[in-house]
């Protein structure tokens, strides 16, 4: 399913979305299969699936050991396009993974895979719009949105081409650092949100874990919320992690319903 | 929109948040590179902090032992024992100008922390290292060096807990605390601007050996060897030849314990000789990586040669063949170590002692013409630990 669709669809409904982030493999490409369907089940509406990389720079504490098992369990490129093509939820599924993996497998190859799979999306997170010229190609010719990420320290001109170049949605990651659940919603995340002009939904993410925080983040201004972290944490603790999951998907898509 | 690059190599593959501070770094370098109280400042600290210049040392008794003109070019006399306080000292007074507060930095062996350490004490600065737990572990002396100047030492805990890990701590604090904090990279590596600044910097050393050998023997040498990690001495001593083409340029790589893949390790350094195309690190190089592009973990006696890439610059070389890699393996770097210590009196760092051992590898071919040239760049002070652990196990292994 193309990104575009869904956010069409929620705007019908007048709802907002919740983008959801798992990293595939962690434990187990089987367990990964059940995380997702549990996490629609409970309202997420679109799926980031990480794609697990060696050296994560973008990534905290939580996504760098969910990796480390993942990898450990063995995962990689093959086994995720396999994994990602029997996932059968009505919900975009986005790629997120670092440069060196697309690079290696060939640019091309990489989005070409990702759209046989049922990949709709890429984020990339160390890859900024100047060396993206390869994929954006890419992902023109395969039908793949590129998804490009802003910060609180863009400023207006750098924002203005990234919102040139990318689809699908606008990344805005809310607060200086890596990745990570937080208990708090970050100050600039208004104040970004304002700056934002762009006719891209708008997701916030980076430090978001609960209904409350989705909450403010929709009353802010926001067409989605991103949810990784949290969910991640619920996997590390083995502990019914299916139920919970959905438990947190459903608390959390209530938020972005400014419940 | 693209960047400067070298060939096909460099780049900028960072998260979005550290492209305006890498933008600024740049126009703030291109700003004060030129600066005549900025450049009067640098130089008075490589003069009075830093004690250049360094002396270009006719090694006699090697130059005997191997049959052609040997000239030692001596940066284990640094201030802190090893060339990395060029590029530190360079850094901290950009940031300075910048107006940064706080620098941070990795280290392996932890020489480029210390020099860090060193410089960011004198000018002033908050200064936080990241360094693997393993490395921690294994250079105790040197944290304790570090702490004493000041500097606060972050333990990294997370992949092989070793040089690659703290860059990526490292990264990840300057994500956190871009708008205060400048990275001190120590190496040619990472983004650009960094390769060229560090490469600016360092290169003080090839200009004064290009005047010192045109005093001393009226030409310029055949060769020039330099060890190679990440490779800033390297690109330092190189540079200002790059041009004279007669001038043999040879890196020489860490080759471990051997040239294979065991796992997720590989059991040497070479990511010139060895490596594949890929990016790491904020960089498009040559790396150490297995089929599916995962950074394999690299292996060598040396710590500061101990990582799984090397500058951009140093790969469009080598694809040019203006440069050609070479490597020796540890027990050759140690053989060379011993020698000289014992010929000349000077204890060399083991980084350096794989430059050193290349002269007796390549002695007998030719190759290396009727004078060379070798980067001594660091003392091997720091290294006495390891070297005894080496010889310990060699002859229990005897026993
Ligand atoms: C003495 C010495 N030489 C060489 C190196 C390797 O670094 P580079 O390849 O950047 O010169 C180090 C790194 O710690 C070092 O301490």
């Amino acid at each position: 399913m193309r990104i575009a669709d869904k956010f069409r669809e929620l705007k019908a409904k007048n709802e907002k979305a919740l983008i959801v982030y798992v990293c595939a493999g962690d434990p187990s490409s089987e367990d990964t299969g059940k995380y997702v369907h549990a996490l629609v089940k409970g309202g997420a509406d679109i799926v980031e699936l990480g794609l697990p990389f060696s050296d994560p720079v973008a990534d905290g504490p939580t996504i760098q050991a969910a990796s480390d098992r993942s990898l450990e369990a063995g995962m990689n490129p093959d086994v995720y396009f396999e994994l990602a093509a029997s996932i059968k939820e009505q919900v975009p599924l986005v790629c997120m993974t670092y440069y060196n993996l697309i690079f290696r497998r060939g640019v091309e190859t990489f989005v070409k895979d990702c759209a046989a799979s049922g990949i709709t999306g890429i984020i990339v997170p160390d890859l900024p719009i100047e060396e993206a010229e390869d994929i954006l190609k890419a992902c023109k010719a395969h039908g793949v949105d590129m998804i490009f990420m802003v910060t609180p320290v863009t400023d207006r001109d750098r924002m203005q081409k990234i919102f040139s170049k990318g689809s699908g949605f606008l990344y805005i990651v809310s607060r200086l650092g890596v990745t990570g659940a937080r208990a708090d919603v970050a100050r600039s995340t208004k104040e970004i949100l304002e700056k934002v002009n762009t006719t891209l939904p708008r997701a916030v993410g980076f430090g978001i874990s609960n209904g409350k925080q989705a909450a403010e983040v929709i009353a802010a201004g926001a067409d989605a919320v991103i949810v990784g972290s949290a969910f991640v944490n619920i996997i590390a603790s083995q502990d019914n992690v299916e139920e919970r999951l959905e438990q947190l998907s459903r608390e959390l898509k209530t938020g972005c319903s400014g419940q | 929109m693209q960047k400067p690059t070298y060939g096909r190599f460099g780049g900028q593959f960072v998260p979005e948040v550290l492209m305006p501070a890498l933008n600024e770094l740049e126009e703030e370098y291109e700003r004060y590179k030129e600066d005549p109280e900025f450049l009067r400042e640098l130089n008075y600290y490589l003069t009075e902090f830093a004690g250049r210049s360094t002396p270009l040392y006719h090694a006699r008794n090697l130059s005997k032992k191997y049959g052609t003109k040997i000239y030692l070019k001596r940066e284990d006399l640094v201030h802190g024992g090893a060339h990395k306080l060029n590029n530190t000292i360079g850094q901290a007074l950009l940031a300075k100008y910048m107006g940064k507060k706080r620098i941070i930095a990795e280290t392996g062996a932890g020489q480029h922390g210390t020099a860090t350490a060193m410089a960011g004490a004198n000018l002033g600065f908050e200064t936080v290292v990241y360094m693997g737990a393993k490395d921690v572990e294994r250079q105790r002396m040197n944290v304790y060096r570090m702490e004493l100047m000041g500097t606060k030492v972050h333990p990294v805990r997370s992949g092989s807990m070793t040089l690659k890990d703290a860059i990526n701590e490292a990264l990840r604090d300057w994500v956190t605390n871009v708008e205060n904090t400048h990275y001190l990279i120590g190496s040619v590596v990472g983004p650009h601007p960094y390769p060229m600044i560090v490469r600016d910097f360092q290169s003080v050393i090839g200009t004064e050996v290009k005047q010192q050998i045109m005093e001393k023997e009226g030409r310029l040498p055949d060769s020039i060897v330099a060890c190679a990690g990440g490779g800033s001495n390297a690109m330092g001593i190189f540079h200002p030849f790059i041009e004279d083409t007669d001038v043999k340029l040879l890196p020489v790589e860490a080759g471990g314990c051997g040239m294979q893949v065991q796992g997720k390790t590989a059991m040497h350094s070479a990511s010139l000789g060895a490596g594949e195309e890929g990016i790491l690190q904020g960089a498009r190089t040559l790396i150490l990586q297995d089929k599916y592009g995962q950074i394999l973990e690299s292996t060598s006696v040396s710590a500061g040669l101990d990582y799984s890439g090397v500058g951009p610059e140093l790969a469009h070389l080598a694809e040019t063949g203006r440069i050609q890699p070479g490597s020796v393996n540890d027990k050759e770097a140690l053989d060379a170590f011993h020698e000289l210590c014992r010929l000349e009196g000077i204890i060399p760092a083991l980084e350096s002692s794989h430059a050193l051992a290349y002269i007796k590898k390549m002695a007998d071919t030719g190759e290396l013409g009727d004078l060379v040239v070798v980067s001594l760049s660091g003392r091997g002070d720091k290294d006495l630990e390891t070297v005894l652990k080496v010889k310990t196990t060699a002859s229990e292994e005897k026993l």
